[in-house]
């Protein structure tokens, strides 16, 4: 296996995109470090640089604002990175994909720039952490 | 001031008002025609005095109406003042932010989405829509569809 | 000497610091002091309003409780009262104590989650850690009564989608008892900690007149002596009926603020506690069949503030105006009062002082307009405001 993908799926640092989220699924992710869920003790931890991360966890349907800044985000990511695209808005926009000011979903705007990306949906309004861990979990056995 | 005191201090404005209403309890329309807008703002922010609480753009169909919403927290009062702007093609309005800072963002939210022009506004930038938003494009207007 | 400092915007939470690009605050100081701050909204805008005129009005609630998820049963409360206003509905009484119940839960756990923050900003971890731990039986218990920890959809026009069934009382009252000796023991470590005191007292503070200019509304204007509050002036749900009181405190700081908020998670659990026990029978809906021609205004007080909402309806089915304003919207831009003539140490507590949502709340990496370079990022800023903790601990 690839040394760089076995390197991440063993502690796989991740880094915390909000693309015009309500904030619902911004506060699941943060509850996974909190005590009861305490993602660090696999080894996972929220970073402040997406330069230090292995892995984007992205929550929102990428409003015309943000779309510019996850296209950055993604490009300073190193590679291989897996893109989670989290919740309703980001696999699909949700109820907001009639909004004049959209102009997501996750998966549509970094293809824009890496049509190869590796990306995981993690639907829910929102996930539950429970539900964040395991699809990040599975997605990584997957590698 | 209880309710009644309260409807007399707005009588205090009738001269620049065309209509008052009162359909339910506690609930109050008052309505005034462009020009006078920035007066009688003025008597319900600093005279009376009310609680700001934001304004509402409305694109209808020959006009524009700008509801400003106050509140009177006495009585929880909701005193909503309608301001109509009759030229529909060039709409403008006399900006309430010089004496109101709470106003100075519903009224660049309203430029961004209606294209209302607000005179003397001390501020007005882009607010809320994106930077490579297009000029003129003012999604809250009738013609914009979803 | 002056600097005017740009700060990008990124909508990461507040853990995380962000990058690059986007402006969202800029602010301009002198040495360490703030001497103006300014704001770029537009990460966060999905265009709610025009959606709104594309959905039916029995679809909308589901549309507003996505504004802002932390206050996502006061939105939904908001509108449909704008609506049952228009059409003249009379809301069942076992309807109105199971809105009161699910709006008093969310103030908890916004509350707690908001404490959390406050602590992560200034050094205590241990505070952020227990407040979100603690938090968690209280999103279980909003579960089991609403099917979600979060967006509940449980705000119809006309009353409630699910009814609280009465096999359920009991646990929740047990699960009261213990959340409020969580609480009881989190607000002691908070309030009885004098460097606590020592850095929150007199910071940030929003005088009593800047709070009328900038129609600040919630605990942001509770915190500064204005004793307004929804609940109480324009009672709704089953607010009247029930024994509670506004928290109010002059000093305007951050202190005050967090003791508002403090005080209301208590208050809050009373008030649940009432609405449990006084819970009347009957049916949790009336059939709200049109809505008339008309417009309406409701208003509920979210945990940020006073939540308004503005309908319009020409009879049809959908509505023709929707106007939303949420708490943030009025309380964000009071920062250009409490936050000039602060230091840096303590412009993110300050920030923070007015809970914003989330999405607000970007951090920042702060960069020199004319050179581009980096003079605070918010690695950086959140440093400095421990440090300052620090230094205030070791005088003690």
């Amino acid at each position: 296996m690839d040394w760089k993908i076995w390197s991440l799926k063993k502690s796989p640092w991740v880094f915390h995109v909000n693309t015009g989220a309500c904030n619902n699924c911004d506060i699941e992710v943060v509850d996974c470090l909190t005590p009861r869920f305490d993602i660090e003790r696999f080894g996972m931890k929220l970073v402040g640089s997406p330069r230090h991360a292995d892995a984007l966890l992205v929550t929102g349907g990428v409003t015309c604002q943000a779309a510019h800044r996850l296209r950055e985000v993604y490009r300073q990511t190193p590679k291989p990175c897996v893109v989670f695209a989290i919740g309703a808005c980001g696999c699909d926009m949700g109820i907001f994909s009639t909004g004049y000011h959209m102009t997501g979903p996750v998966d549509k705007i970094i293809r824009e720039v890496d049509p190869d990306a590796i990306i995981v949906y993690v639907p829910g309004c929102p996930p539950k952490p429970e539900a964040i861990i395991s699809s990040v979990v599975k997605a990584l056995s997957a590698l | 001031m209880n309710s009644e005191e309260l409807r007399n201090k707005l009588s205090g404005i009738e001269d620049k008002l065309t209509k008052i209403e009162e359909p339910i309890d506690n609930r109050i329309y008052l309505y005034c025609e462009a020009e006078n807008s920035c007066a009688v703002n003025k008597f319900l922010f600093e005279d009376v005095p009310l609680r700001f609480v934001i304004a509402t753009g409305i694109d209808s169909d020959a006009c524009f109406e700008i509801i400003y919403h106050y509140s009177y927290d006495e009585t929880g009062c909701v005193v909503n003042l309608k301001a109509f702007i009759r030229d529909h093609d060039n709409p403008k309005i006399e900006s309430i932010a010089p004496f109101l800072p709470a106003a100075e963002w519903i009224e660049r939210e309203m430029h961004d989405l209606l294209g209302i022009e607000f005179a003397n506004h001390p501020d007005m930038r882009r607010l809320i829509l994106a930077d490579d938003w297009p000029e003129g494009v003012y999604p809250l207007r009738k013609e914009v569809k979803q | 000497m002056k600097k005017t400092i740009r700060q990008p915007v990124i909508p990461v939470g507040p853990l995380h610091p962000l990058q690059e690009e986007m402006e969202y605050f800029q602010l301009t100081v002198d040495g360490e002091t703030v001497t103006d701050i300014d704001m770029r909204i537009s990460y966060n805008h999905r265009g709610i309003e025009k959606i709104s005129e594309s959905l039916q009005f029995d679809q909308v609630p589901l549309l507003v409780s996505r504004i802002c998820g932390i206050c996502s049963a006061s939105h939904p409360l908001a509108y449909v009262q704008a609506v049952e206003e228009i059409a003249s509905v009379t809301v069942p009484d076992r309807a109105r104590y199971v809105r009161t119940i699910i709006a008093e839960l969310e103030r908890i756990h916004s509350h707690v989650l908001w404490v959390g923050l406050a602590g992560h900003f200034i050094g205590y971890d241990t505070v952020f850690m227990w407040a979100w731990k603690y938090r968690e039986p209280v999103l279980d218990m909003l579960e089991e009564i609403t099917g979600n920890r979060n967006n509940y959809g449980n705000l119809l026009i006309g009353g409630c989608r699910e009814d609280i069934g009465d096999e359920l009382i009991p646990k929740m009252s047990k699960d009261l008892d213990n959340i409020e000796k969580k609480m009881d023991m989190l607000i002691k470590a908070v309030t009885d900690d004098p460097v606590i005191h020592a850095r929150l007292k007199g910071v940030g503070v929003l005088t009593k007149e800047d709070a009328v200019r900038f129609a600040v509304t919630g605990p942001t204007a509770r915190g500064s002596g204005v004793d307004i509050d929804v609940r109480h002036d324009d009672a709704y749900a089953a607010y009247e009926e029930l024994d509670w009181q506004v928290c109010s405190v002059p000093e305007g700081d951050v202190f005050a603020k967090a003791v508002v908020r403090l005080l209301e998670v208590l208050e809050a659990i009373k008030i649940i506690r009432q609405a449990i026990r006084k819970l009347p029978k009957g049916p949790i809906k009336t059939k709200v069949k049109e809505i008339p021609p008309g417009e309406g205004t409701g208003r509920a007080e979210a945990p940020r503030g006073e939540t308004f909402h503005y309908v319009r309806s020409d009879g049809g089915n959908r509505p023709v105006r929707h106007k939303a304003r949420a708490p943030s919207y009025v309380n964000v831009p009071s920062f250009k009062a409490s936050c000039i003539g602060q230091k840096i140490a303590d412009v993110t507590i300050t920030l923070a002082a007015v809970d914003p949502c989330y999405s607000c709340t970007e951090r920042v990496a702060v960069v020199d307009k004319r050179t581009d370079e980096v003079l605070y990022d918010y690695d950086m800023l959140l440093r400095l405001s421990r440090e300052k903790t620090e230094g205030i601990r070791k005088s003690f």
